[in-house]
């Protein structure tokens, strides 16, 4: 057996990698619960893929028949309902997390130096699962399925010169049609989710190349040059790539493994429970996460007396209808997400954690969080003249939040930093 | 935090109706999928009353037996009007290029129209037609305006008109609507009449969700297992975390 081991171990080091990524890796201890949403992003990603591969053996992906399919899946297929519900959640509680940590980073700082490639992923992989859940919507083959994506595709119509040619190609029919359908379906069954999992796999290896951030937003990993006092030093032993021979001490770390394992399963335990709880008992999510237009088949002849895209893409659209021309809405769409991308750049201050900075931060993050749930709500209601101000004034306030970061936070005047973890 | 967290969650799933078509408010629906006689009677009124027209494309008759506990030979003696094998669907032979020509569009299928429109707008839309020779069924109804459909459930009901009052207001007698009364002619009084398009109406939730109370039975043995993991997960990291510290 130990033979065994050491031979597989020469030609691929498995139980090395394990150490540096598991059992050796330092973690700041000090982590609190908005640590648990990079783990339990991995989670819901694990639970889309797997009930997928089972959706995927009834769903039959044409106009004709993916409505009739799923149904079939959800009333015939043995369990067919839970797998169903378990993905249709999983979609949008994907989303949940994932706005989640990404308030996390923000909070801490997660984001600056030397973390910014590790964002530039991240953002990656929040852009790719948009382009995954808008396709999926499709597949059901719904009236939302089918005015959503009418919605979302003309919005590419916009572009000058190229925009009428770029639908055709997205689409591949004159109007949404089956094989809009089919090729959705194969994007967002192999694509998509093979780009997705490489993404989140160089997310992972970024993030264990600088290591984490933490609450505090300081530096865990020190130059041994005897400054650091002998009891800040961690008691554990890290590996060898994270100490540099000896050239850096650890201080307030403890093994990824198995500590952070079993805490995530307590933050793991907890979202189950409310995960679960909307599978059961309100699948459709109060009518947000499945919207009742589409229990009725796709009919292009019938306009959906109100078209609201899910709830996740609400903050985009809101901010794409405040916008009085649509060429000029569609890049102020984009241009909010391009701004959450370059926050590495905008952002120009020294110290990381919200808990040191100035006064104005803490209230410019809220700001963020307060215009990014405001244009939610504003996305799902109807463009009326009031809601259409509300909106046009919190795009406003959402992209001052960046203009403002940027100017106070190059000479900003910040809290002393702590010596060691708190 | 996390409470903060979780009532603006419970916002957003929440509160913020759809708006839809009709001219009045929606009344309750008494929907309750654990009463199997409702459900049963429901069943009856569909298949005598709207399969007609309206097809369950997606219900197979063996589930509705199965789940109302109706045995199979008295179901397909009694209940059975179209398909020859009890896992048949619950279909009719209706052209729909007839339909189109005799009532001006293409009939819904009703097995997700809970879902669609919700309970309380089919069981407000039901009790809602009233007399009105200008429409070619002479019918028209307040929460579905200038509708297609012809009021099927009158024998039941009687010839519903819109009533009302001669009433003094600010001093002058002014005609004031009171409501929706029939003539009398139906076989049903007004109670039975609301408590047979109550039946109907929780059928329909029903057909829209059949694993709805298998799924509920199933989520409560989840959550319990849920709950007991927590404990014994917190404990679990409790344990390893004293070497923190």
């Amino acid at each position: 057996m130990k033979n065994l081991m050491n031979w597989i171990e020469y030609r691929l080091p498995v139980v090395e990698k394990m150490k540096i990524h598991m059992t050796q890796y330092p973690a700041p201890k000090n982590f609190n619960f908005w640590y648990f949403f990079g783990s339990l992003a991995i989670v819901v990603l694990v639970n889309q893929i797997l009930t997928g591969i089972w959706l995927t053996m009834n769903y039959e992906p044409s106009a004709e028949g993916a409505f009739r399919s799923i149904e079939y899946i959800m009333r015939d297929v043995e369990y067919g309902w839970l797998l169903r519900y378990m993905h249709s959640t999983g979609a949008s509680a994907f989303f949940v997390v994932v706005y989640l940590h990404m308030l996390r980073g923000m909070m801490y700082g997660s984001y600056q130096k030397p973390r910014e490639l590790l964002w530039i992923f991240g953002m990656l992989i929040y852009l790719v699962l948009m382009a995954e859940a808008f396709m999926g919507y499709m597949l059901p083959w719904g009236q939302m399925s089918f005015w959503g994506a009418q919605v979302i595709i003309s919005i590419f119509g916009v572009i000058p010169f190229i925009g009428d040619d770029l639908t055709l190609w997205i689409r591949g029919d004159y109007v949404i049609s089956g094989a809009t359908l089919n090729r959705f379906f194969a994007l967002h069954v192999i694509a998509l989710p093979l780009v997705l999992v490489i993404l989140v796999f160089l997310h992972i290896m970024a993030l264990h190349e600088v290591g984490s951030n933490n609450p505090d937003g300081i530096e865990t990993k020190r130059d041994n040059d005897g400054t650091v006092p002998a009891d800040a030093v961690s008691k554990f032993e890290f590996h060898d790539n994270f100490t540099k021979g000896g050239k850096k001490v650890i201080i307030d770390s403890i093994p990824f493994h198995p500590y952070y394992t079993v805490k995530d399963l307590v933050g793991l335990a907890g979202f189950l429970f409310l995960f679960a709880y909307v599978i059961f008992f309100m699948p459709e999510g109060g009518g947000y996460f499945l919207e009742a237009p589409n229990f009725e088949l796709a009919n292009p002849m019938k306009t959906p007396e109100h078209i609201a895209p899910v709830w996740y893409f609400t903050p985009f659209y809101a901010i794409l209808r405040a916008v009085p021309n649509p060429l000029f809405g569609a890049v102020a769409m984009f241009a909010a997400i391009l701004a959450l991308a370059l926050l590495p750049w905008i952002d120009r201050g020294k110290v990381r954690s919200v808990r040191y900075r100035c006064g104005l931060h803490k209230l410019n993050l809220v700001n963020f969080c307060i215009s990014f749930v405001a244009l939610g709500i504003l996305g799902v209601l109807p463009a009326t003249p009031l809601y259409t101000i509300l909106s046009q004034l919190f795009s406003f306030t959402y992209f001052g939040f960046f203009i403002l970061l940027w100017f106070y936070s190059k000479n900003e005047n910040t809290k002393p930093l702590p010596e060691r973890l708190t | 935090m996390l409470k903060h967290i979780i009532s603006a969650a419970a916002l957003l799933v929440s509160s913020i109706a759809l708006a839809a078509g009709p001219n009045i408010p929606l009344e309750k629906a008494p929907v309750d999928i654990r009463d199997t006689e409702s459900l049963q009677r429901g069943f009856m009124l569909y298949q005598n009353y709207c399969l007609a027209c309206h097809q369950m494309q997606y219900q197979r008759y063996a589930r509705s037996f199965r789940d109302l506990n109706i045995p199979e030979e008295l179901g397909m003696e009694n209940l059975m009007f179209t398909g020859t094998r009890v896992g048949d669907h619950i279909t009719n032979t209706m052209d729909p290029a007839d339909a189109a020509e005799w009532f001006g569009d293409a009939i819904p299928d009703l097995t997700n129209v809970a879902r669609v429109r919700g309970p309380n707008w089919i069981y407000t839309y039901l009790k809602s037609f009233y007399k009105d020779e200008s429409r070619p069924f002479g019918v028209d109804n307040d929460v579905f305006p200038m509708v297609g459909m012809p009021h099927v459930l009158q024998e039941l009901q009687g010839v519903p008109y819109k009533a009302y009052e001669t009433r003094l207001v600010d001093g002058q007698e002014t005609q004031v609507y009171v409501g929706i009364r029939t003539d009398g002619s139906g076989e049903m009084s007004e109670e039975e009449y609301d408590r047979a398009v109550a039946d109907l109406v929780n059928y329909l939730v029903y057909t829209g969700e059949p694993y709805r109370l298998e799924s509920e039975r199933l989520g409560i043995k989840v959550l319990i297992f849920l709950a007991i993991f927590f404990v014994l997960a917190y404990l679990l990291k409790k344990e390893y975390w004293k070497d923190v510290d």
